[in-house]
Parts: structure tokens; sequence; C-alpha cells
């Protein structure tokens, strides 16, 4: 269901658990992140559309599914932000509503090959899917 | 030395020779790797939402028995020492996932954090010693030339998994000095592989991958080394220009120690 959008930015924060009003703007987290290129809209960004309750958008962006978690925007925040929590946080309030899954079931079997280790499988299907 | 072993998915399938190569190397140092019995996966990925307690129940459950069994928890694989570690630093520190669990799981004893989680390199480093690793070493790898790659779930984030530091780690290269080979440093040996993007787009996790074995082969590395499956997929499967053979770290473990066919 579609919540306001002020509630939508309240579930990302308290889902995250980091203020985003911490953020002093420095990009560091973008200039760390190896899947920038990869991504519409990036790590320092996540966190003022988040500030600014752009949750809609973040949800609708392809963004929310090239995210490693690697963490190295973690690591080197100097703020202790964690722009990877809210990424997580804004895929979450997508997939967490019935139906929004990115990656289904059914879909795996076409994706396996002979080296495909089950951890791949594992770790994807936590991230896409609820 | 014995340690309660939590071994995972992916130890008992694809990443078989990472265990294999493991116990039989631990059984020549003197360390005893004991199975914890049930285990559960560990989900693979770290659950950051401070909302979720369930993804995290496999963890304490493997945390607990450790615990009960009065060992410190030996992990292997990357992924399982990440998560489990990080959940066992919310059942210390975050009083939610602490309670919330707790009454989930109605255990004897509730539990707070109180098991040690280590990885088998850390157990090289702290408990065995690289220099009594060196002195067991009947097969010393002179002249190879290895590229330790470390990848994102070992180091980061540092402030819990103090596994060594994040941006210049050593580790892996006292490993390679220890069993007697030549370390090659190289600038994106912390870099990420692409992970469990693979599983959707091979063409994001080959650029990543190409990047890294690029880098490793032009500072002259005859191998890579790594302690999780799926960069060793990443980087074996999905590697299109200057691939390097990669190895699980323990084969060349058992290569040193003398008991590499005999893991077989």
């Amino acid at each position: 269901m579609s919540h306001n959008k002020e509630t939508l930015r309240e579930i990302v924060i308290e889902t995250a658990g980091i203020n985003p009003r911490k953020c002093m703007k420095c990009g560091k987290c973008s200039g760390a992140c190896p899947a920038y290129d990869e991504m519409e809209y990036h790590p320092h960004q996540f966190v003022s559309m988040v500030e600014a309750g752009k949750i809609e958008e973040l949800m609708n962006s392809e963004a929310i599914y090239m995210c490693l978690s690697c963490f190295a925007c973690v690591e080197r925040c100097p703020r202790g932000v964690e722009p990877a929590s809210f990424i997580e946080a804004a895929r979450l309030a997508l997939i967490r509503q019935s139906g929004k899954n990115h990656l289904k079931a059914e879909e795996i079997p076409a994706k396996l090959n002979d080296k495909l280790p089950q951890q791949a499988i594992v770790s994807a299907f936590r991230k896409y899917s609820k | 030395m014995t340690f309660s072993y939590y071994p995972g998915c992916t130890l008992k399938t694809k990443g078989k020779d990472l265990e294999t190569y493991a116990i039989k190397s631990a059984e020549v140092l003197g360390v005893t790797m004991e199975e914890l019995e049930d285990w559960q996966c560990c989900g693979a990925v770290y659950p950051m939402a401070k909302n979720e307690i369930a993804t995290k129940l496999s963890s304490v459950r493997a945390l607990v028995a450790a615990r009960d069994k009065g060992q410190d928890l030996l992990t292997l694989c990357s992924a399982c020492h990440h998560v489990i570690k990080r959940v066992n630093n919310d059942m210390a520190n975050d009083q939610n996932v602490q309670l919330k669990a707790n009454n989930y799981m109605a255990l004897d004893v509730p539990y707070t954090g109180e098991t040690t989680v280590i990885h088998y390199l850390e157990m090289l480093r702290d408990r065995v010693g690289f220099d009594n690793l060196k002195k067991a070493v009947v097969n010393p790898l002179k002249g190879v030339k290895i590229a330790a790659y470390y990848g994102c779930m070992l180091l980061r984030p540092s402030k819990t998994m103090a596994f060594d530091d994040a941006e210049n780690p050593t580790i892996m290269e006292d490993f390679i000095k220890a069993i007697g080979a030549t370390p090659v440093v190289y600038p994106y040996r912390n870099e990420c592989c692409g992970g469990y993007v693979a599983m959707e787009n091979n063409a994001y996790a080959t650029k990543k991958c190409n990047t890294i074995c690029t880098s490793a082969k032009e500072m002259g590395a005859d191998m890579i080394i790594t302690a999780c499956p799926l960069c060793m997929y990443n980087l074996d499967a999905n590697t299109t220009e200057n691939n390097l053979p990669v190895l699980y770290f323990t084969q060349l473990l058992a290569r040193a120690l003398g008991v590499e066919e005999d893991a077989q």
C-alpha cells in the first residue's frame, strides 16, 4: 500500500537506525563506492534524498539493487552515517510489500551453473526477496 | 586446541575445498574443529535493518551452541564470519535485538554475546601464531608470488569486524610469508568482486573482477588466494581478462604442510 511521504521517511530512518542529518555532505561515500557507475542515485544522494523525504524515488530506482553491501561507504564515512543502511532500508520498504520481490524463486533454476556457489543464491535471495 | 566450528552452506557443496584443506591442516597444527550439530545457514548477508530479527536467529543459535560447549566459535567462510560476528555484536550491544531474540528463543540461560567468534586466519595468527606455522611448514612455497584477495566481508566495518586494518591489511600477506611464498600487494585487494549482484548481472561482476585480476597481474602475481566462495566464483568464472589461478588459502596451507593430497 502507499504511505504518505512523511510516514515512509520515518519508516526508512527507523529501519536504517541512522539520522541522515548527521551527514556533512563530504561525498566520501560516493568516492569509495565500487558501484558508483552503475547507480542512478549515488550513496551521498541516498542520504540527502532520505533526509528530504524522497523515498518513493529511491524505491523506484534500480540503484537499490546495485549496492554490493561491500561496506566501503560505511567504513569511510567520517560521521557514521552508513549510506548502505539507507539503501537497504529503501529496498526493504519496497520488497516488504507483498508481490514486490525483485528475485523470485522460479527464476533461480535458469540462473544456475556448475560453479555457482550456494552463497550467491542465498545472499541474492536475502537481498532481493522477502 | 579445540574450537566449535561453523562451516556454512557452501563449504558442504561448491566450496568443499575450502573446508577439507582447512580441517586437514588444522590437524597438523594441533587444532581440532568440532562441527556444530544441526547448524543452520547464516543467510550469507548480514541483515543491516535495525528491525530485522528473525534473519539473525540462525547465527544466534550457532553462537549459543558454542557458548554451551564452552568453546570459541571458529569460522572459515568470509560471509559466515561476517554475519555471525556482526550478529554477535548486536546480541552484546543492541538491546532491541538482544531482547527480542531472547524472548523468541526462550533459552535456559539468555544469550548476550558471550561467544568469541574467530576466523581461521585469525586462529592461525593469534592462537597458533605465524612463527609456529612457519616451523610446521615442510614444503615452503619458495618463489611463488601470491596476491591475497581480502574482499569486503572480513574487513568491513572494521569497528565490528576488528580483523585487521581495513585499508591496509597484512594478515594474509603474513600468512603467505609464513608458508614460504612471496606476497604481492596490489591496490584492489580489498575492493568488492561484485558479490551477489552476479546472480543477475554477470557483466557487472566481470568489470569488477577484471580490474582486480589485472591489478594483481600487473604487480607480478602468479595466483590469487581467497577465503570466500563467492569471491572465488567471481574471480574464477566471471573474469575475462588477465585471469589468474584462484585458490582457497587453505589449499596452499595444506600444500605447505605437506597434506594437500591427503585432504583429497
